[in-house]
């Protein structure tokens, strides 16, 4: 029951946005750490991704 | 989602289930359908919607991905090749739903429905349920799939490289003019909305504040937690809507806020700009996270409170005005059925978004059936939901908020008389308490839609909810359709202006800069003046506005769904599918047969409240003639100008939409009979890596 209930909790924060810096974070662990560098912090990753989700049409009639 | 149940029902078990569908489905139509002179439960209304759209999806759509668009498995989509975490990304196909539902889902298929409406409660929704099945849901599906097989690329971009440069340069200039009508007729409808109405204007105006509070708090205290701000942002909605109803009990306060129509159309012109200018993270994005919500919060609220409360459809099925007599606009009900129900039934606007983000974040091709398909028929049925708040109403109740004070009179006595001489009674008094109720001044001639749909659903609320303060739902109805209405203004605002950039950028490449302050500026400017126009002078038509506007982006948003089936069209006929090509072909010849005989309509009727130009001639006959008063003398020759305008907008439309039906017969012409065409453009197949158990 409580898992159920996490993961539609998780379901619902991917559905939103809300884990977007946390799915960054996993995603460039997994593809980009073996570059080297350091993943954007969190403050960075929100200011590019709201210009880059703005860029075209994203909202209909 | 049907097809993996049914594979797992033994077979004789789902044929008894979907037979049981299509009895009930026949069944609900039926009792819609036939019935004559009494009132309709409204929940067949909705079986009969649910039974369609699930065995539209169960068969039609499960036919289209097998045999016509032969979707891929194992082929490996844009999202799983580009993978950057992005832009590219596969993603969870239920999260992808959403994202696209919520993309797709506006003002629209709230609006059409209730204008409709006014044929009686049948046409529309027979175009809306049909419509969606065999069109809307159709066109969204294959623009996906065309997208998906072509790394992502947008309906501009496909258009060019299947029909050639002619076909793409007319695509881009068609978006870009159904844009300007969209934003100036959405304007319009939110300043009919707030007109005279210090609640609903203050709750409106509240909502940019807030808006700024969530995006400071988003962008400096928490970034990035969506939720913290949309829960908080939520609250300060709901506080804004009590809010409202006391200043509009105090003295001085409500006179800071009643505007007239003109005055306010300044004000949401004003706030186009600022908003068009400002940086996104500041006002839009903000604005976006809480319509979002609102939007979605709010049709399930509505889908339940019908659901529960099953009110009774009181308008007729049929009414006298399907002979084109009709208050809300002129023009029969073939073919203005048709255009005015854009969104709903079919909208080319949302090629642009299954072509934009989506086809990026598939993570199989076979979801494009779920997410293509399905959030269409969802978005069905809202219009649907639209089309009974707005029956729910008493048809003399109905017209009188809807029907411009041109048509039947400005003063409450007339205007009531005229509406019960058609067969629809209704009193003054019995306006001045539903007015009071909602508290509000007045909702004579509120045309536009917002309001009516607004008491319909304060109605249903109302008594879904056992809650009786109506006036707070029909302000919080008000304050969730300008919300998103305004989002949809800043949005649209944006994207013409990138647009305007790009294609000024050719001339002058310091234009094309999108990020340079002057051009910005400048490029704004010019798209807010372009909807700003027509918004201004559609609130000072006598005819109010909407009855010029709203065919004039219904002919405009259909005319953009033809482009999309266009593409897909010469897409089917170019990869050897030419004895499928009725899926779109179909579709594709309806909705161009509609928007011309409308179009031609629009140029040439000689009706009045039809024709553009029998009216700016009649409009001109009588300033020559002095018959016309001082103040209407005044006016005359802008709005002959208007009517002249619209006429060339529509017949830019009409040329449109016939250069590229050419292009597209040509072009399958070639291809067929082996000539030179531009080839087919899709990827080759990439096998996929994606383990099944990752998606």
């Amino acid at each position: 029951m409580i898992a159920t209930l996490r993961r539609a909790w998780a379901h619902f924060r991917e559905l939103t946005g809300d884990d977007a810096y946390e799915r960054y974070l996993a995603h460039w662990r997994l593809h980009h750490a073996a570059e080297g560098g350091v993943p954007l912090d969190r403050t960075a990753f929100v200011r590019e991704e709201q210009r880059r989700k703005w860029e075209g049409v994203r909202r209909c009639c | 989602m049907t097809s993996t149940t049914a594979r797992r029902l033994p077979r004789p078990l789902s044929m008894i289930g979907w037979s049981a569908v299509i009895v009930l489905g026949t069944f609900a139509l039926a009792a819609i359908a036939l019935n004559r002179g009494e009132s309709v439960d409204a929940m067949w209304f909705i079986v009969a919607a649910v039974c369609l759209y699930a065995l539209g999806y169960r068969f039609y759509s499960a036919f289209l991905a097998a045999k016509v668009f032969a979707l891929d498995p194992t082929r490996a989509t844009p999202a799983e090749r580009f993978n950057d975490g992005r832009d590219f990304m596969p993603t969870n196909r239920w999260i992808v739903f959403g994202h696209h539902f919520a993309a797709i889902a506006g003002p629209g298929p709230l609006i059409g429905p209730t204008l409709a409406a006014q044929f009686g409660y049948l046409p529309g929704t027979l175009w809306i349920l049909i419509g969606a099945v065999l069109g809307g849901c159709v066109q969204d599906f294959v623009a996906l799939f065309c997208s998906i097989r072509r790394d992502g690329r947008s309906l501009g971009q496909m258009a060019r490289d299947e029909l050639g440069p002619i076909g793409g340069a007319v695509a881009l200039i068609g978006v870009m003019a159904i844009m300007i009508i969209l934003i100036a007729v959405l304007g319009l409808v939110v300043v009919n909305a707030m007109r005279n109405s210090p609640w609903a204007t203050s709750t409106v105006a509240a909502t940019i504040p807030i808006a700024v509070l969530i995006g400071l708090f988003m962008r400096h205290l928490r970034p990035g937690r969506v939720l913290e701000g949309t829960a908080i942002g939520v609250v300060l909605l709901l506080a804004a809507v009590f809010g409202g109803g006391w200043i509009d009990d105090h003295p001085t306060l409500r006179t800071w806020f009643d505007y007239d129509a003109p005055a306010l159309a300044l004000m949401v012109i004003l706030y186009g700009f600022a908003a068009a200018v400002l940086p996104v993270w500041l006002l839009l994005a903000p604005r976006d996270y809480l319509s979002t919500f609102m939007k979605i919060g709010t049709i399930v609220a509505l889908a339940i409170a019908i659901i529960i409360l099953n009110p009774q459809v009181q308008m007729p099925a049929l009414t006298q005005f399907i002979d084109g007599t009709g208050p809300i606009f002129g023009g029969n009900v073939f073919p203005f059925v048709f255009i005015t129900i854009a969104c709903g039934a079919i909208s080319g606007f949302h090629s642009l978004i299954a072509s934009g983000t989506t086809p990026k974040l598939l993570a199989n091709e076979r979801d494009a059936r779920f997410i293509g398909y399905g959030a269409m028929a969802m978005e069905s049925f809202v219009a649907v939901m639209a089309m009974v708040a707005a029956c729910v109403l008493e048809p003399g109740i109905y017209f009188a908020i809807n029907s411009p004070a041109g048509v039947v009179g400005a003063d409450p006595a007339v205007a009531v008389a005229t509406i019960s001489s058609w067969g629809f009674p209704v009193t003054a008094d019995q306006m001045a308490a539903l007015a009071s109720d909602m508290g509000e001044g007045t909702l004579f001639a509120r045309t536009g839609g917002a309001p009516s749909l607004a008491v319909g659903m304060a109605s249903i609320f109302s008594s879904a909810f056992g809650n009786t303060l109506l006036s707070v739902w029909y302000h919080f109805a008000i304050m969730f359709e300008a919300l998103f209405i305004l989002t949809t203004v800043d949005a649209g605002t944006r994207v013409a202006r990138f647009m305007l950039q790009d294609l000024l950028g050719n001339v002058v490449p310091a234009l094309g800069r999108t990020s340079w302050y002057p051009s910005v500026l400048i490029c704004s400017g010019l798209v807010v003046a372009g909807w700003g126009y027509f918004l201004y002078f559609g609130t000072i038509d006598p005819l109010g506005g909407i009855n010029s506007l709203w065919p004039l982006f219904g002919i405009a948003n259909q005319m953009l769904a033809a482009i999309a089936l266009c593409v897909a069209t010469t897409v089917l006929v170019k990869s050897g599918r030419v004895r499928f090509a009725w899926v779109t072909g179909l579709p594709l010849v309806w909705l161009v047969t509609v928007t011309s005989v409308a179009a031609w309509e629009k140029l040439f009727s000689p009706d009045l409240r039809v024709g553009f130009l029998s009216h700016a001639n009649d409009l001109a006959a009588q300033l020559a003639s002095g018959s016309l008063a001082d103040a209407a003398a005044a006016q005359a020759p802008r709005l002959i100008f208007n009517d002249r305008l619209d006429a060339a907008l529509t017949l830019f439309f009409l040329v449109t939409v016939w250069v590229l039906i050419v292009e597209t017969v040509r072009i399958c012409h070639a291809a067929l009979s082996g000539r030179r065409c531009p080839p087919l453009a899709e990827t080759p197949y990439v096998p996929t890596r994606l383990a099944e158990a990752e998606r």
